[in-house]
């Protein structure tokens, strides 16, 4: 939507009096800060990022890093490979991560399609049940690992507590330590934390929808369900696309909480997991800065595919 | 308004009581088990029964845990500063000045703000030992900006594009600076989405985990996510849960506080930063 302001905006009769002149210097000079600092903060880093990938780096001496090309991606010596790309660890990495994103996102999307209806609805004491809602957004990622790694324990925990009370479980389960379950314990702790997230940006879509052509559909005598998905769901699609594209993005780079609630365990190891392992543990920059770029390339690209064809669908949309 | 069957409304007040717990539980139980200590922990209760401070004496006592809660408080009040003025004065330029390059510039910092922070973790890390700030404030401020650099300029755009031209039409005919029309037309208006976006901003850096874990490495540097995460006990399968979960709750009573009482400004601020995106 901006590049359509932004082209009617420049389209106007370029006339450069003096003062449009002055207005422009002195935009540069109030950009030229953050410009600065993005660049220093962003931009350097990630170059020196891709540039280790493509070196032997350690992390006890960077100094002595030497150019070795593609071998931190793949290298043949005897006969046998190295490299990220045959490398199995990393390759666990990435199914973990895509299987983390996929399911914990889908998850949310349906929980937070479902938070963002009641919400929608009108009952009492609906403001106190929005604040509650976001009290799993406000408590930090580390805090509500922490919280959950107590609420998952296998001796004392209160969900085997829970569970078995209800006669749904006969024996405690180690919920983060067994491969059978670690992966869906970090998916329940991440859909309790950020569903909230996507509900309120499904809920602002649907406090967007006209009401007339629910009266219209109420006085045809058409069924809610059937109202729901003929006429809300295709309505509220877009800002349920972006939300899902926004937690998809920020789940697959996931970190802290896999970090905090099962640790460096390979079941479930997502690749900034298994990145910072190589750099920091193993000390192995170049390897671990090579795992890094590929990451990046990953979101880049579907970043890039995103906006790209978000903006054909906005442009499409505007008349 | 529609009327609503007995039994539909008994369902929705059902769905609404479930959203409820799922969402407040896990903070009720931190809370019971933060006033719980010894063997008394390690009995799962539902409803207060005891009230035993001492897990949130000794969570200071046994680590520079006061000092971690400035460290935050620091740090992240700094990087919120830093932000907003960068921000303020960026989104000027890019929202009320046309100029080539606009678009690309744009689609730049929003690009940036989808970083995997992993990224850029060894650029970084080789830069804060550059500069000689490794395991220090300074160190986590610098790496910070990058969550809420990008964030900040992209919400503050979207605003400022909102205003109406006029304002400025005005100020500009005086002869006004750029400056001076920032900081005596914008400003002043601009309160309402700078306390947003700068507690958004709080937010994030006081969350920030994957940096402050690794450019700091005593636990007088530490912030308070990475002081939790690594409360450790005499073993390690022996974690002091009393305490962490005490710690857990005095750096967590703080943030829900905020967003209840900025619960609106917080939810137009996500969904301007999201939806606009």
């Amino acid at each position: 939507m901006s590049d359509i302001a932004l082209t009617t905006a420049t389209a106007a009769p370029a006339r450069r009096s003096r003062l449009s002149q002055s207005r422009l210097r002195s935009a540069w000079l109030f950009l030229t800060p953050m410009i600065v600092v993005l660049a220093v903060v962003a931009g350097w880093p990630l170059l020196r990022t891709i540039w280790f990938g493509f070196t032997d780096a350690n992390l006890s001496d960077l100094s002595a890093t030497q150019f070795i090309g593609l071998e931190n991606y793949y290298s043949v010596y005897d006969g046998e490979t190295y490299g990220l790309i045959v490398d199995p660890s990393w390759w666990n990495a990435v199914w973990n991560t895509i299987w983390f994103s996929a399911v914990s996102v889908s998850i949310e999307t349906a929980l937070g399609l479902i938070v963002a209806l009641v919400l929608n609805a009108n009952f009492r004491g609906r403001a106190l049940v929005r604040a509650a809602v976001l009290i799993p957004w406000a408590i930090p990622t580390i805090v509500s690992a922490k919280m959950w790694g107590w609420m998952l324990h296998d001796q004392f925990g209160v969900l085997n507590d829970i569970l078995m009370g209800i006669g749904l479980l006969s024996q405690p389960v180690a919920w983060t330590a067994d491969p059978q379950t670690a992966m869906w314990a970090v998916v329940m702790v991440d859909v309790w934390k950020t569903t909230p997230f996507m509900a309120l940006l499904i809920l602002a879509g649907l406090q967007m929808l006209p009401a007339d052509c629910y009266e219209a559909a109420r006085v045809d005598g058409i069924h809610p369900v059937k109202v729901f998905f003929k006429v809300t769901l295709p309505l509220i699609r877009p800002a349920i696309m972006v939300a899902v594209i926004f937690r998809a993005l920020d789940a697959l780079r996931i970190f802290d909480l896999i970090y905090v609630l099962t640790s460096n365990s390979s079941d479930t190891m997502s690749m900034s997991v298994y990145a910072r392992q190589q750099l920091v543990d193993f000390q192995e920059v170049g390897y671990g800065s090579a795992a890094s770029t590929l990451l990046f390339l990953v979101i880049a690209a579907l970043t890039i595919a995103t906006i790209t064809l978000g903006k054909v669908r906005l442009g499409g949309e505007m008349k | 308004m529609m009327r609503r069957s007995p039994l539909k409304t008994l369902g929705l007040y059902a769905l609404v009581a479930a959203i409820v717990v799922f969402s407040v539980f896990p903070f009720y139980y931190a809370i019971l088990s933060s006033f719980r200590s010894g063997s008394e922990l390690f009995t799962v209760t539902y409803w207060p029964s005891s009230f035993d401070p001492s897990n949130y004496i000794s969570v200071f006592a046994e680590q520079p845990f006061a000092r971690n809660i400035l460290n935050s408080v620091a740090v992240a009040s700094v990087v919120v500063g830093l932000s907003l003025f960068l921000g303020v004065t960026a989104a000027y330029a890019l929202a009320r000045v046309s100029f080539r390059g606009r678009g690309v510039l744009l689609f730049t910092i929003l690009s940036v703000s989808m970083f995997p922070q992993v990224a850029v973790l060894s650029g970084m890390f080789e830069l804060i030992r550059l500069l000689g700030i490794y395991n220090s404030l300074p160190g986590l401020v610098l790496s910070n900006l990058i969550l809420t650099l990008p964030f900040t300029v992209w919400v503050l755009t979207t605003f400022m594009r909102e205003l109406p031209k006029e304002l400025e039409e005005a100020a500009v005919v005086d002869g006004a600076s750029s400056w001076v029309i920032v900081r005596h037309v914008f400003l002043p208006l601009m309160w309402p989405a700078l306390v947003t976006t700068g507690l958004l901003a709080f937010i994030a850096a006081w969350n920030e985990f994957l940096f402050a874990l690794t450019f700091t490495l005593s636990n007088d540097m530490r912030t308070v996510p990475v002081a939790i995460a690594l409360i450790t006990g005499a073993s390690q399968h022996e974690l002091p849960w009393g305490n962490i979960m005490a710690a857990s709750v005095i750096v967590t009573v703080p943030l829900v506080v905020l967003v209840l009482i900025f619960q609106r400004k917080i939810v137009s601020g996500l969904t301007a930063g999201a939806v606009k995106g």
